[in-house]
């Protein structure tokens, strides 16, 4: 394995474990914040490719991540206004317990 | 200079795991931050200095001062609760699904022919950076600022308190 696949299977990792915390957690920051582990790893394989790869423009690769940064802050800001607001309603933060909208 | 990545990993992914399995929020999202410390160590060691820097600023300063504080709005004393047996049903179904995830991309890393070329990182100044954000990017600049303020007002506008009774709204 050379150095680019390294990198690639430290952010396959990392995604994987992000998808596990927020496949199996209940809590809903929790499960949010393994959201954005997952982007995290999606951003470690833009810096990654960025820096093996035969170089077109210099700098489109940090500039990818720098906006995926800035969507995932919007993202998260948003996320826990919502959990807020569930808070609010229900008095818990559990997923299984938030039902009211089930078919 | 794998032996550093090696290290990088190691640690950022034992944080995140330790913090999708812990059972206290807090720790959770102190393994969380150690996580994304790590994250930002590995941009540095890729030679991307600026978005370790917007990493540690973002990730660090906002997003888990972020999580703290729903972590302490939503204060509940059923934390420590053991999980009941659906709850471990969907934790090993979830464990088998991101374990088959991780397996299905770990065998397309290993089996795809990525060259590696030249050692050294391509060459990003701050300058640079500027240059092509205020340039080549500026749209896509001002449509992210754009989405930022929105998303940001939205959120306000869903946590506050829609309870209370504006004077004016009175009869």
């Amino acid at each position: 394995m050379n150095a680019l696949q390294l990198c690639l299977a430290f952010s396959s990792l990392l995604f994987a474990v992000g998808l596990a915390g927020a496949l199996a957690r209940s809590n809903a920051i929790i499960v949010l914040l393994g959201l954005e582990l997952m982007l995290n790893a999606a951003n470690i394989n833009f810096i990654a490719f960025w820096r093996f790869s035969p170089s077109s423009a210099p700098a489109t690769g940090v500039i990818f991540v720098l906006f995926s940064i800035a969507v995932a802050a919007a993202e998260a800001a948003v996320g826990m206004a919502l959990v807020i607001a569930i808070y609010r309603h229900q008095k818990t933060i559990r997923l299984p317990d938030a039902t009211d909208l089930k078919g | 200079m794998s032996a550093a990545l090696a290290i990088v990993a190691l640690a950022t992914l034992g944080s995140a795991a330790a913090a999708m399995l812990g059972r206290s929020l807090l720790r959770s999202i102190f393994m969380l931050a150690v996580s994304w410390a790590g994250v930002a160590a590995f941009y540095m060691w890729a030679g991307a200095q600026f978005v370790a820097f917007a990493q540690v600023l973002i990730y660090l300063g906002a997003i888990s001062m972020v999580a703290l504080f729903a972590v302490l709005l939503t204060r509940q004393s059923r934390d420590e609760a053991p999980p009941p047996p659906a709850a471990l049903r969907r934790a090993i179904l979830a464990v088998v699904a991101a374990a088959g995830v991780a397996a299905v991309l770990l065998w397309a890393v290993a089996h795809s022919p990525l060259a590696v070329s030249g050692s050294l990182a391509p060459a990003t100044s701050v300058r640079q950076l500027g240059f092509d954000l205020m340039g080549r990017h500026a749209a896509a600049l001002l449509v992210v600022g754009v989405l930022l303020t929105i998303a940001l007002l939205g959120a306000v506008v869903l946590a506050a308190d829609g309870a209370q009774e504006r004077p004016g709204d009175e009869p």
